[in-house]
């Protein structure tokens, strides 16, 4: 527990989250793999020809992927020797300058591993040189862990493209998945529309999915990212509506009568749709097939109950209710064994359940005023969570990104609604949305 | 001696030393935009110093509706200490929004004053006559008209949808106003809508809307009104009828409120 409390004081340096709440242990696991971080050193990469002016995007992906993923320590640039290599080739036995490996182990560096490489424009492409190497070692035979190729096109797409796969490929090999190919899907507001977007999962090429001239609220993703379900006003009551994210076409939905069909999740094999219906004159939780029938309630309650999420590996349902105040509650696929997770304090919504079954993330109000929101962390086995937000507007609406480490969620810290991404251990915050009002992301393969 | 080298002269050195063209640093990571100062935004700004106050914006929209229909005040004024609106709104925030349903062309006049200066402006809305409709004129006005007009929204406490004395009184008016009208409006239906202040979350406001609406609905047919012709519908807090971020407000958007329905 004492290297925990070490590892977390380094990752929080750049940014500091008062984890005035909880434990604050319940996340190293998860963040860090275990035991200590590697010092990782990454050259500036430098370019030729047509990849020359491409070099700032590159570089600061490689960099940002790499420091976000929390897995190493970023030497710091000024730590670094007055060369560096750019291919295994310029590697020397012994140096002073930065062209052996032992300048790099070294002090003032003292880096386990670097990142080195270049970049050139052949055949109007973008091609990445990309070596990790273990500074420990003596030949370059047992120092290299990464020796590849990159291919891209030739402009700052492909430079960050290229930049994102280096990245995974060194994130992978110290036991991060990768993010490479996934989507985050949310809301944006416009006057008094809001509709469905997508976005890379860092931020770019941000496109409209929904035209529908209306309300299309509260999405979520299928496991395998095929599909979004979301909550639609365009038939002038809320009524559950479905599309395809490769297509963007709607898919067929037959709602059960009913005032308000709502907030809707997929099971964890994405056949079934669990989601809140008024139909017995209450909103209470109901499953049912991806294209409406079959539909069958699930819970029976005195309270409003709405967001229900399966958790990945079966067996427990997790939503929000009252009576009262709302909280954060669970139960079994049957509806029953109702227990509530949160403490009863302020207001909880939005669970979500990460990639192995084990944590819950949520917002909470717990400590602040009424509509106070700020991101928590549970085990719900144990009850013991961390605050992950904290003095910083409302944060509302997290999902978990598919590599179980890092998460999306909305904040109005700087005055509108924004999406950012972060650990889960509330550090490596990164803003991913500037232009709108962009709210309830979800982090999609 | 290493150690107290920047960056940016190992970069100077080492393009001077191998001879490339110039390095180009890091782009460092922008850090997250600095959070604005805590407290209420939409407040009128006590420090107004030395300027004057500015109307930064004051519309209508739309710019043009039926009579009957309602449209949206926005406005955003700085550096006053004092700001309201003519035509029966009052004094107001900074900030805000607020739904009217005039039934004639109006001119909203606003004034700002601050310790600089006074500033008005003006935003008008043009109201035409609604078309006929199948159902036709009554002395009353048309079926959108008197929905509008004629029916009072009924208020909820937070987290509640118990009709309190007050709903109560509102319900009871309202009962008498939806028996006249389904009776002089035999096709048409009335929506129960139920709202909830910003609070809580999108997605349980969504419940809790219903659930007022529900209630409404239920002590109005308690009451005699037909069941039938009353729709119920939730917008949760997708649509406010003001954004300020005040008890008064928070109250007026905890209602169930009357539409017109097919």
């Amino acid at each position: 527990m004492v290297s925990g409390k070490v590892m977390r004081s380094l990752v929080l340096i750049s940014f500091s989250v008062a984890l005035a709440f909880g434990q604050g242990n319940l996340i190293q696991s998860v963040i860090s793999k275990g035991g200590g971080k590697p010092n990782l050193a990454v050259t500036d990469f430098r370019g030729s020809g047509g990849a020359q002016p491409l070099m700032n995007a590159f570089n600061g992906t490689l960099y940002s992927d790499l420091e976000t993923s929390g897995l190493f320590n970023m030497v710091s640039k000024s730590f670094y020797p007055l060369q560096n290599p750019q291919r295994p080739e310029e590697l020397k036995p012994a140096s002073g300058q930065g062209m052996a490996l032992a300048d790099w182990a070294g002090a003032p560096v003292n880096a386990n591993w670097l990142a080195f490489g270049y970049n050139a424009a052949q055949g109007g492409q973008l091609v990445l040189y990309g070596y990790l190497y273990d500074t420990a070692q003596k030949t370059a035979e047992s120092a290299q862990a990464i020796g590849k190729r990159y291919f891209g096109a030739l402009d700052e797409g492909g430079a960050r493209k290229v930049a994102h796969e280096f990245a995974a490929d060194i994130i992978q090999k110290f036991g991060g998945g990768s993010l490479i190919g996934s989507h985050i899907y949310f809301v944006r507001e416009t006057g008094r529309t809001k509709e469905l977007w997508q976005m890379d999962y860092d931020g770019q090429n941000q496109k409209p999915l929904t035209h529908t001239g209306s309300l299309a609220i509260m999405p979520a993703v299928s496991p395998d990212g095929t599909k979004l379900a979301y909550t639609s006003f365009a038939s002038g009551t809320p009524k559950l509506s479905l599309i395809s994210t490769e297509s963007g076409r709607a898919l067929r939905f037959y709602n059960q009568e009913a005032s308000l069909n709502a907030t809707p999740s997929f099971s964890p094999d994405g056949n079934t749709l669990y989601y809140a219906s008024s139909a017995s004159g209450l909103s209470q939780i109901y499953a049912a097939n991806l294209d409406g029938t079959n539909f069958r309630r699930i819970s029976v309650s005195k309270a409003i109950q709405v967001e229900p999420k399966v958790n990945p590996k079966g067996g427990v349902i997790a939503f929000v209710a009252g009576p009262g105040h709302q909280q954060i509650y669970r139960m079994n696929m049957e509806g029953a064994d109702m227990e509530r997770l949160t403490n009863g304090e302020g207001e909880a919504s939005n669970p979500a359940w990460s990639p192995d079954g084990r944590l819950l993330l949520f917002a909470w109000t717990r400590g602040y005023a009424t509509g106070g929101f700020n991101i928590f962390l549970m085990d719900p086995a144990t009850r013991e969570y961390d605050q992950l937000t904290s003095n910083a507007g409302r944060n509302e609406n997290p999902s978990w990104a598919p590599d179980g480490r890092h998460l999306v969620f909305t904040s109005n810290r700087t005055g509108s609604f924004q999406i950012y991404s972060m650990l889960a251990d509330g550090s490596q915050l990164q803003r991913l949305t500037s232009a709108g009002v962009n709210r309830s992301p979800v982090w999609g393969k | 001696m290493k150690m107290n080298r920047t960056a940016g002269t190992i970069c100077l050195a080492a393009a001077l030393a191998l001879g490339t063209a110039a390095c180009k640093k890091k782009t460092p990571i922008a850090p997250p935009a600095a959070p604005i100062a805590s407290g209420n935004t939409n407040a009128v700004d006590p420090n107004a110093g030395n300027l004057k106050p500015a109307i930064l914006s004051f519309s209508v929209e739309p710019s043009s509706i039926e009579r009957g229909q309602s449209a949206t005040l926005r406005w955003s004024v700085s550096n006053a200490n004092a700001v309201s609106i003519d035509n029966g709104i009052g004094e107001v925030q900074g900030t805000g929004t607020r739904r009217i349903t005039p039934i004639e062309s109006t001119t909203f006049r606003l004034t700002a004053a601050g310790p600089n200066g006074t500033i008005s402006g003006s935003a008008t809305v043009n109201v035409t006559a609604a078309a006929p409709t199948n159902s036709g004129l009554t002395p009353t006005g048309t079926f959108e008209q008197v929905v509008n007009s004629q029916l009072s929204d009924a208020l909820f406490d937070y987290d509640g949808n118990t009709i309190r004395s007050d709903a109560q009184q509102a319900l009871n008016k309202d009962a008498d106003v939806l028996k006249k009208i389904f009776a002089d409006f035999p096709n048409r239906s009335v929506v129960v809508e139920g709202h909830c202040d910003e609070r809580g979350s999108a997605e349980y406001n969504l419940g809790l809307g219903d659930q007022r609406a529900s209630s409404a609905k239920a002590y109005l047919v308690q009451l005699g009104v037909s069941g039938d012709r009353l729709k119920t519908v939730s917008y949760g807090k997708e649509r406010p009828q003001c954004t300020e971020a005040n008890d008064d407000c928070y109250q007026k958007n905890r209602r169930a409120h009357f539409s017109a329905g097919q």
